[in-house]
C-alpha cells in the first residue's frame, strides 16, 4: 500500500475559485472581495466565572473581559464569545491536538477547559466598501462602525446559519462558520453578491 | 421582529432565542418524597398569567446564556432591567 | 386623448407601448397604468366581484377600491391596482372580475431583503416628512426616509409656495440636501407596510435597478416619524360605483403628475375645501366644471367665482347616471347635470396605519369626520396630515415646530361630515371592492351586530386589497347612524399589517431553492457525490442514504450493503453524530444526573451506551459516552438532537446546577466519524493502523484507543450499531477525506462497501435498536422500549427517575416496542400503519376500531430473507407469538408479534 501521507483539506476548497472569479469580475466596479483564510489551530476555552485572570496565565494568551470583544494575540486571536467562553486561535501551532494536550491540565487546575476545535470552523474574509452592505442582506445586527467596529465579535445569524462575525480594521469582516454550514454560507454569500454582478 | 434583551449581548432579534418556559420552577429537593400529584405539578403545571411573567430564555444563536426575564404577556414587552 | 401639454412631470420624449384588454395603447415614463389609460379616456376595468357591475379607476393610488388588473406581461401577477403599476414598455394587462388568478409558471424574478439601523425612520416624503428628515439630518442623525411614490414631494403640485420657492423646487432642494448629508438613506418606490415591536418597520421597495425586482427593507429605528398623509373619503350615493366616479384628489393628482385630465364635463361633489383646488385646476386645464357643495355657503368658492365655475351650495348629488360610464349626476332637487367625470370629496382620513400597527389608539375627531392618533406612543410620532393636520403650514409645523418653513395659504374651513345622502340603500355602495352596500350594513345591524368589527366580518367591508381605506370610516359612520349611537363610541376597525398587499415571493426573498433551508454537509460530502450516493435529508443534513450501483434500485442497493456489513466489511460516514466534549471535575456528576444509567463509574478507555429522559420520564436521546480522562467525557448524540441535547445540558448547568464544575462544548464539526462494520472490519482496521493490536483481547468491545497515523491523531472505538464486529474511526475532520480513501483502499481485498443511512437503519432494526424520533415520539419511556437494563437502580435520582414510578408509566397496557413479522413473509408494512386485533374473517369491523399501536420502522432484511417491522404495541411484550392485523390499503395483513432482536440474539457476532 503506497498511499500518500494523510493530507488535510480546506473545507471550502471547492469554493475558492468561485470567490476568486467574483473578485475579478467586480474589480473596478464594486469594492468587494471574499477570500478564504487558511485553517488555523483553535481552542474553545471555557472558564468558570471569575477565573479569567488565572486562566489567562495558564493559557499564555490574553482573555478579553469585555463582552463581544476580541484581541489579536502574538500568533492569532482571542475572541470573547460568551460569559464563560473564548475562542483562541494560533496560526503557528502545528498540532492543535498537542496544544490542547499541554493546555488542558493547566486550565483544568483553575476549573477551566479547552477543546480542540481547529476543524470546526471555516474562516472567510469580506473586504471592501461593499462588505458591510453584503452582510446587511442577511444579518440583523447593527453593523454601523459605531456599533460594530474593529475588535468586536458576535455570534449571530447570517441568512439562516449561525456565524461568528468578527470586525477588523478598514471595514473588513471575518466570518467563522461551522464547517457543516460553510457550504450554505458560501453559497449564500455568492448569491448575495449577485447584486453587484 | 421583537428584540429580546440578552443580559450579556444586549438586545437581539427574537429568532436568536429559544423559549424556556416559566422561570423559578425549582427542581424538587427530593423527588422520591413527592406524591404523584405533587410531582405532576412540578413536571406539567405552569402559570399562565395575564401580565408580568418571569420566564427563562436562551440566547441560542448568540452567547448561549440561559437567563431569566420578566415579560408582560399582554404586550409581549420585556420589563426593563428584568433580564439576568 | 386627454393628455395635456404643459402639465405633468412625465417624460414625453419616450413612448411606452402597452396592451390592456387586447387593445394597444401608448404612454410615457412617469405614467401609471391608470394614468396612461385615462390619458386615452379609458376608465373601465373589469367587473365587480359579486354583482358583475362595471368597475373603473376610482383613485390614483393605493386607496383605489376598484381599478384592478391582472398583469400578463412581463410576468403574470394577480390583482394589482392599475393606479399603482408603473408603466413599462410591453406591459400587458386585463381588467379582472373581482378576482385575479395565480401564475401557472414559476416566477424567476429575484427578491431580497436588507437590514438597516437608524436613529430616525421617516415614512413619507411629502412636505412634513421631508421637513422632518431634513431636521434630523441637520442634527447629525442617521436617517432612513422611505416613500411609496416614484418621486418625493407627496401631494405638492408646484402651485404652493414654501420658503419663497415653488413647492416642488423646495422639495428638490431638500432631497438634494439629504443626499449630500451622507447620513440619510432615501428610498422612493418604497412602501412601509408593517410597523412592529421595538421600532421595526418593514418596507417594500419596487426596484428599478440592481439584481432584485423587489426588496424588503427591515428597518430598526430608534424613532419612527409617520408622515404618510391622508386619503380622501367619498360620500355614498346611488350608483356611486360607476366608472367615471372618482376621488376629487385623484383627478388633481393625475393632472399634475401625468398631465392627464380624467374628464371634460366634470361635476365635483364635495363637503370639503380641497376639492375647489381640483375644480379650479381642471377648469384651467380646459374642462367644464360644476361644483355641488353640501355646505350652505361654500366657503372656498372664491377661485370658482373668478373662473365662472358654477357652484351649487346646500346641494347634494344623490345618484349617478350611466352604466359603463357615468353620464350625469343626479342632484337632490331632481335635476341632472350631464358629466363624464363625477368627482367626490367628503373630507380626509389620516393614514395612521403605521401608528395602529403598534397598538396606537385612534380617536374620532368630529371636525375631521375621521379617526386620528389619539395618544402619545414612545418612539413613534405621527405628523402632518397623517396626524389630522390637513393644511400645509400646520402640517410642517406639526413635523418640525418652529423650524417649519414659511407658507402662505388660505385658511381651511371645517369639513361638513356626511357619510351618505338619501337614497336606495341597496344601490349605495360603501365598499366597492366587495360590492357591499348600505343595505348590507342595515342587514348586519338588523341581525344584531353592534360592533364595527362584527359588521366588518358580516359585510366583508374593509377586507379587500385596499383594507377599506375609503370605506372603513364611512361604514363606522353609517353603522353609528343606524344604531343611533355616536361614532366615537363605535370606533373603527383595526389596521393590521401589511398596509398594501405584498407578494409572498418578496417575503420569502432569497430563501428559496438552494437557500430555502441551510444544507449541512460533512467534510466527506464530495466523496459521497462522486460515489453516486443518493442523499436523504436528516434534519438539515444531507446524508448518503444508499450507494446504488448501475441498475440497482434502493431495495437492491440496501440488500447488497446489508449483506456486506453482515458477511464482509462496510463503511459509512457517521460524522453527523452530535458530539459534546464534557470537561471538569464534576463531569461524571453531570452525566449521572442526566443519563438514566451510571456514567461516573465508567473507566477511562471505555465506552458506555446511555439514555436521557426528560422530567416526564420520556426518552429524549441516546448515544454512546467515551470516558477520555478522569475529568473528561465525549458524549455522542443522535444526528437530529445534537443541538437539543447541548441546550439541555447548558440549561441544567446554568439554571439548576451552577455549582457543578463542568463545561460542555460542541465538537460535532470537529470530528469525522467513520464506522467500519462487519466480520472483516478487524482486517481493515489492522491493515491501516499497523501499530494497534486489534485482537479482541487487546481491544475489547466498548473500549477505545488513541493512535497516530502519519502524524495525525486518530481515535478508534469498538462501538457497534449493527451487532457486527465494528470500529468507529474518529479523526480531525480535515483529515477525514484522506483517511476515508485509505480505509477504502485497505478494504478493497475484502470488497469494502460504502453504506448509507437506509442500510444503517435496517441493520440496527434487525437488532432491535430503536432510533429516537423514529421509534419514539416523546411519549415513550426506556421501559417501553424494553430497555429497563439502562436504568440505574443505584442512583438516588436522575432526570426522569421519579416519573418512572407514576401510575401511568406502570400501566401494563402501555405500548411496547416489539417486532412484527408479516406472516406472508412478503409484505413490507408501511411505516405509520395502525395495528388492530386479528380478524378471523379478514375484514375490518365498522368503526370505531380499537387501535393497538403502530408500525414505527419497516424494512426488508437480507439476513432474514424477509420483511420485518418494529412497532409500538399495547402490552406488546406479553403478546409475543400472537398474530395481529395491519390494514394496508384495502386489505388486512397478518403479522406475528416477535421479540425485537431478530438477528444474532445471543450477541455472538460483535466480537468477530
Amino acid at each position: 500500500m503506497t498511499a500518500d501521507l494523510l493530507a488535510p483539506v480546506h473545507l471550502l476548497d471547492a469554493w475558492r475559485a468561485r470567490f476568486e472569479d467574483l473578485t475579478v469580475e467586480l474589480a473596478g466596479r464594486h469594492d468587494l472581495a471574499i477570500t478564504l483564510a487558511p485553517s488555523t489551530a483553535a481552542l474553545a476555552v471555557r472558564v468558570a466565572p471569575g477565573a479569567a485572570a488565572v486562566a489567562e496565565v495558564a493559557l499564555g494568551v490574553p482573555l478579553p473581559t469585555r463582552p463581544l470583544a476580541w484581541e489579536p494575540t502574538l500568533r492569532g486571536q482571542s475572541l470573547h464569545l460568551g460569559p464563560d467562553e473564548w475562542l483562541v486561535t494560533d496560526v503557528a501551532a502545528t498540532s492543535a491536538a498537542a496544544w490542547e494536550a499541554v493546555t488542558r491540565p493547566a486550565l483544568a487546575a483553575v476549573g477551566a477547559a479547552a477543546s480542540d476545535v481547529s476543524a470546526q470552523y471555516a474562516d472567510l474574509r469580506l473586504q471592501g466598501r461593499a462588505a458591510r452592505e453584503l452582510l446587511s442582506f442577511g444579518c440583523a445586527l447593527d453593523l454601523r462602525p459605531a456599533s460594530f467596529g474593529p475588535r468586536t465579535c458576535a455570534r449571530t445569524l447570517l441568512g439562516q446559519s449561525g456565524v461568528l462575525l468578527v470586525g477588523h480594521d478598514d471595514g473588513e469582516f471575518q466570518l467563522l462558520v461551522r464547517t457543516s454550514f460553510a457550504g450554505y454560507v458560501a453559497a449564500w454569500l455568492l448569491d448575495a453578491a449577485e447584486e453587484y454582478r | 421582529m421583537q428584540l429580546i434583551p440578552c443580559p450579556w449581548c444586549g438586545p437581539r432579534e427574537q429568532t436568536e432565542f429559544h423559549y424556556g418556559g416559566q422561570a423559578d420552577v425549582a427542581y424538587p429537593d427530593d423527588p422520591a418524597a413527592l406524591t404523584d400529584e405533587q410531582w405532576a405539578h412540578f413536571v406539567f403545571f405552569r402559570d399562565n398569567p395575564k401580565g408580568p411573567f418571569a420566564e427563562r430564555w436562551f440566547h441560542s444563536a448568540g452567547c448561549r446564556t440561559w437567563f431569566r426575564a420578566v415579560r408582560d404577556t399582554r404586550t409581549y414587552a420585556f420589563l426593563p432591567g428584568s433580564s439576568a | 386623448m386627454t393628455r395635456l401639454d404643459g402639465h405633468g412631470r412625465i417624460d414625453r420624449s419616450r413612448t411606452l407601448r402597452f396592451v390592456v384588454d387586447d387593445v394597444a395603447y401608448t404612454g410615457h415614463p412617469g405614467d401609471t397604468l391608470a394614468s396612461a389609460l385615462l390619458a386615452h379616456g379609458v376608465h373601465r376595468l373589469g367587473t365587480s366581484v359579486k354583482l358583475g357591475r362595471p368597475r373603473g379607476i376610482g383613485a390614483a393610488w393605493v386607496e383605489d377600491p376598484t381599478g384592478l388588473v391582472q398583469i400578463e406581461e412581463p410576468f403574470p401577477e394577480p390583482m394589482l391596482l392599475a393606479a399603482t403599476v408603473e408603466l413599462t414598455d410591453g406591459l400587458v394587462a386585463r381588467g379582472v372580475g373581482g378576482r385575479g388568478r395565480l401564475a401557472q409558471v414559476p416566477d424567476t424574478a429575484r427578491h431580497d431583503r436588507q437590514h438597516h439601523h437608524c436613529d430616525v425612520l421617516v415614512v413619507g416624503a411629502g412636505p412634513a416628512g421631508l421637513a422632518a428628515a431634513r431636521q434630523a439630518a441637520r442634527a447629525g442623525e442617521d436617517v432612513v426616509l422611505v416613500d411609496d411614490r416614484s418621486e418625493a414631494g407627496g401631494t405638492l403640485t408646484g402651485t404652493e409656495t414654501i420658503d419663497g420657492r415653488g413647492s416642488r423646487d423646495w422639495a428638490a432642494d431638500v432631497v438634494a440636501e439629504l443626499a449630500a448629508s451622507g447620513t440619510v438613506l432615501h428610498l422612493q418606490r418604497t412602501t412601509a407596510f408593517g410597523h412592529h415591536d421595538d421600532g421595526y418597520v418593514l418596507a417594500l421597495e419596487r426596484r428599478t435597478s440592481g439584481a432584485s425586482r423587489q426588496r424588503v427593507h427591515r428597518i430598526r429605528a430608534a424613532r419612527v416619524v409617520v408622515a404618510t398623509g391622508a386619503i380622501e373619503r367619498p360620500i355614498v350615493f346611488e350608483d356611486n360605483d360607476r366608472p367615471g366616479v372618482m376621488l376629487a384628489s385623484a383627478a388633481r393628482d393625475l393632472l399634475h403628475r401625468q398631465g392627464v385630465r380624467a374628464g371634460s364635463e366634470v361635476v365635483v361633489f364635495t363637503s370639503d375645501d380641497a376639492a375647489y383646488a381640483t375644480a379650479a385646476d381642471l377648469h384651467d386645464a380646459g374642462a367644464r366644471v360644476t361644483v355641488v357643495d353640501v355646505r350652505p355657503t361654500p366657503p372656498a368658492a372664491g377661485p370658482c367665482l373668478e373662473r365662472d365655475i358654477v357652484v351649487h351650495g346646500n346641494a347634494v348629488v344623490t345618484g349617478a347616471e350611466g352604466e359603463d360610464h357615468v353620464t350625469g349626476a343626479v342632484l337632490g332637487d331632481g335635476r341632472t347635470l350631464p358629466c363624464d367625470l363625477l368627482l367626490v370629496s367628503g373630507g380626509w382620513n389620516p393614514t395612521a396605519h403605521l401608528f395602529s400597527h403598534v397598538r396606537g389608539a385612534l380617536r374620532y375627531d368630529p371636525e375631521l369626520g375621521a379617526f386620528r392618533p389619539g395618544e402619545e406612543l414612545p418612539g413613534t410620532r405621527v405628523v402632518g396630515a397623517a396626524n389630522g393636520v390637513l393644511d400645509l403650514a400646520g402640517g410642517l409645523r406639526d413635523a418640525v415646530g418652529d423650524a417649519a418653513p414659511a407658507v402662505v395659504e388660505q385658511p381651511r374651513t371645517p369639513t361638513t361630515v356626511l357619510w351618505r345622502v338619501p337614497g336606495d340603500p341597496a344601490r349605495q355602495f360603501v365598499d366597492l371592492a366587495r360590492d357591499a352596500t348600505v343595505r348590507d350594513i342595515e342587514r348586519a345591524v338588523g341581525a344584531g351586530m353592534t360592533s364595527v368589527e362584527h359588521v366588518k366580518r358580516y359585510t366583508t367591508i374593509g377586507t379587500a386589497h385596499d383594507q377599506g381605506r375609503t370605506s372603513g370610516v364611512i361604514a363606522s359612520g353609517i353603522t353609528a347612524e343606524l344604531l343611533g349611537r355616536p361614532i366615537e363610541d363605535l370606533g373603527t376597525t383595526t389596521f393590521r399589517p401589511p398596509y398594501v398587499p405584498v407578494a409572498f415571493a418578496a417575503l420569502a426573498g432569497r430563501e428559496r431553492g438552494d437557500l430555502y433551508d441551510p444544507v449541512r454537509t460533512t467534510v466527506l460530502h464530495d466523496r459521497h457525490v462522486a460515489a453516486g450516493a443518493v442523499f436523504e435529508d436528516v434534519g438539515q443534513w444531507k446524508r448518503a442514504r444508499h450507494y446504488p450501483r448501475a441498475g440497482e434500485d434502493m431495495a437492491a442497493a440496501v440488500l447488497r450493503e446489508c449483506a456486506a456489513a453482515r458477511t464482509g466489511v462496510a463503511i459509512m460516514d457517521g460524522s453527523t453524530l452530535g458530539k459534546i466534549d464534557v470537561q471538569g471535575a464534576d463531569a461524571g456528576v453531570l452525566l449521572d444526573r442526566l443519563y438514566t444509567n451510571l456514567m461516573s463509574s465508567l473507566k477511562v478507555g471505555r465506552v458506555r451506551y446511555g439514555v436521557m429522559c426528560g422530567n416526564d420520564g420520556m426518552m429524549i436521546d441516546d448515544g454512546t459516552v467515551l470516558r477520555l480522562a478522569d475529568d473528561r467525557f465525549l458524549v455522542t448524540t443522535t444526528t437530529g438532537n445534537a443541538a437539543v441535547v447541548l441546550e439541555w445540558m447548558e440549561e441544567w448547568l446554568q439554571t439548576e446546577w451552577p455549582d457543578l464544575a463542568v463545561h460542555v462544548t460542541s465538537v460535532t464539526d470537529q470530528w469525522a466519524v467513520l464506522p467500519v462494520v462487519g466480520p472483516r472490519s478487524r482486517d481493515v482496521i489492522g491493515a491501516v493502523f499497523g501499530d494497534v493490536d486489534v485482537s479482541n483481547d487487546a481491544f475489547g468491545f466498548m473500549t477505545w484507543q488513541d493512535t497516530v497515523l502519519d502524524g495525525v491523531p486518530v481515535r478508534l472505538a469498538r462501538i457497534s450499531f449493527s451487532g457486527e464486529l465494528a470500529y468507529e474511526v474518529h479523526v480531525d475532520a480535515r483529515y477525514a477525506p484522506a483517511l476515508w480513501d485509505r480505509l477504502l483502499e485497505a478494504g478493497r481485498p475484502f470488497d469494502i462497501t460504502p453504506y448509507g443511512t437506509e442500510t444503517m437503519h435496517v441493520l440496527r432494526a434487525e437488532k432491535g435498536y430503536p432510533i429516537v424520533g423514529q421509534d419514539t415520539d416523546g411519549t415513550v419511556t426506556p421501559q417501553d422500549l424494553g430497555m429497563s437494563w439502562v436504568i440505574s437502580k443505584k442512583k438516588t435520582d436522575f432526570v426522569g427517575k421519579r416519573s418512572f414510578a407514576r401510575a401511568e408509566n406502570l400501566n401494563p397496557q402501555r405500548k411496547e416496542l416489539v417486532s412484527l413479522l408479516p406472516t406472508d413473509a412478503a409484505t413490507t408494512l408501511p411505516e405509520g400503519s395502525q395495528i388492530v386485533e386479528f380478524r378471523a374473517d379478514g375484514a375490518l369491523p365498522p368503526p370505531p376500531v380499537p387501535m393497538l399501536g403502530h408500525v414505527t420502522s419497516s424494512y426488508r432484511s437480507a439476513a432474514l430473507g424477509r420483511p420485518f417491522a418494529l412497532a409500538l404495541l399495547k402490552a406488546g411484550r406479553s403478546r409475543v407469538g400472537e398474530v395481529v392485523h395491519v390494514p394496508v390499503g384495502d386489505r388486512l395483513v397478518a403479522a406475528e408479534i416477535a421479540p425485537t432482536v431478530l438477528v444474532d440474539p445471543e450477541g455472538a457476532r460483535r466480537d468477530g
